[in-house]
């Protein structure tokens, strides 16, 4: 962009007060986010997942997520040459001090991060009795914590088990996609502390995201597609023992 | 108006049914949230709200402001996609007043989160069984974090 002087002070003001927005929290209000711009989603790719825990210490930290409850967390699968379906699955402590040193066997090994799958016909949302929890016009699941009951039927709707009942608040919790993040033009806490890039956000409004070449030429699937959700983490290489 | 003889109690029940009717849209002005179900069945503030919670993590655009020279050294390294708060935990005080330290993180740990060999990491992954490799040295008596090939010139 060329900008001259003139241009960039006459520009001056209105960014100051879209910054004010933005801080303010009000992004629909902020000339700089327009929630009906956006569609979010995640791509998740299980190749380059290493298992360090980095994103569920990261989501902690930047959602105050108590101990024992996981925003995100991350599984390690271990699945043997005769028993497809019955892998054996891990997760100490969420993966937030990471795994066990495996041994080299005849199986193999991979870990699959999980989180909220911001389901576009989520049923977490349909069977809340009072309006508490909704998709955003963003495409984010999110929770009123002021209107929440803690009746916790979402907490058994979700297919997913992302949803917990928070011990000191009584009200339900769970990933918000890093909403205060994503509204000011940053990634989620758990994106930005991926050391490997296992983790990426996706806005799937945006043409230019690099989402949309990923998912053509990838071999990409979302968890459970068969309860028809309208799960927007999209996995990479997911091996069909996950469930 | 004979229909209408000895009919008082009607009257006096149907009344009673509007009063209560008004008393329900007076109560629920108050009760409902002013912003309730303008984008759909919740409170349409809400979103704001959850967008005006703090951050911890600043992000690697505002460290890369200040700390340009490290941002140079890392790019031309194998950790030039590894964000600075991957390592340095979440810095948001620090980038928001810089006279806030932040703790510099030990090697010891740090490195074998993701480099400790195990077979469960994918196998392009570099990794060191840390006792073999280094004999308990701490990692950055060779390798310097932000770009950690060793060179011939010595570690950069």
């Amino acid at each position: 962009m060329n900008l001259n002087r003139r241009h960039f002070l006459i520009m001056l003001p209105a960014a100051a007060i879209a910054w004010e927005h933005v801080l303010a929290g009000t992004p629909e209000n902020s000339p700089n986010y327009n929630t009906a711009d956006h569609w979010w989603g995640m791509l998740i790719d299980i190749p380059k997942c290493i298992g360090c825990g980095n994103c569920v210490r990261a989501c902690a930290a930047e959602n105050d997520v108590p101990d024992g409850h996981f925003r995100t967390w991350v599984e390690r699968y271990h699945v043997t040459d005769y028993d497809m379906v019955n892998p054996q699955v891990i997760s100490p402590d969420g993966g937030k001090e990471g795994f066990p040193v495996a041994e080299e066997d005849a199986g193999k090994y991979f870990f699959v991060p999980k989180l909220c799958n911001h389901c576009a016909d989520s049923p977490c949302t349909q069977v809340c009795p009072v309006g508490a929890t909704f998709v955003s016009p963003d495409g984010v699941v999110l929770i009123d914590q002021t209107y929440c009951l803690g009746c916790a039927y979402c907490v058994q709707a979700c297919p997913y088990g992302c949803r917990y009942i928070h011990p000191e608040k009584k009200v339900v919790d769970k990933c918000t996609l890093c909403y205060h993040r994503i509204t000011k033009g940053l990634t989620t806490a758990c994106c930005e502390n991926c050391p490997t890039g296992a983790r990426q956000l996706a806005d799937l409004k945006n043409p230019n995201d690099p989402i949309h070449e990923f998912l053509k030429t990838h071999h990409v699937q979302v968890l459970k597609p068969q309860m028809a959700t309208g799960a927007k983490v999209f996995y990479n290489e997911l091996d069909g023992s996950v469930r | 108006m004979s229909a209408f003889k000895n009919s008082g109690h009607l009257f006096r029940f149907a009344l009673l049914f509007v009063i209560a009717f008004l008393a329900f849209l007076v109560l629920r002005n108050f009760v409902v949230p002013k912003s309730f179900g303008k984008l759909g069945h919740y409170r349409a503030d809400a979103i704001g709200d959850m967008a005006a919670k703090p951050l911890h993590y600043a992000g690697h655009e505002a460290c890369e402001a200040c700390h340009s020279d490290v941002a140079d050294m890392k790019k031309a390294g194998s950790h030039a996609h590894v964000n600075c708060e991957a390592c340095h935990g979440p810095l948001a005080n620090h980038a928001a007043d810089p006279s806030i330290t932040p703790v510099l993180p030990d090697t010891a740990v740090l490195c074998v989160r993701c480099h400790a060999a195990s077979a469960a990491k994918p196998k392009n992954f570099p990794q060191v069984s840390a006792e073999d490799h280094s004999n308990g040295l701490p990692c950055q008596t060779c390798h310097k974090p932000h770009s950690p090939a060793i060179t011939a010139g010595g570690a950069k």
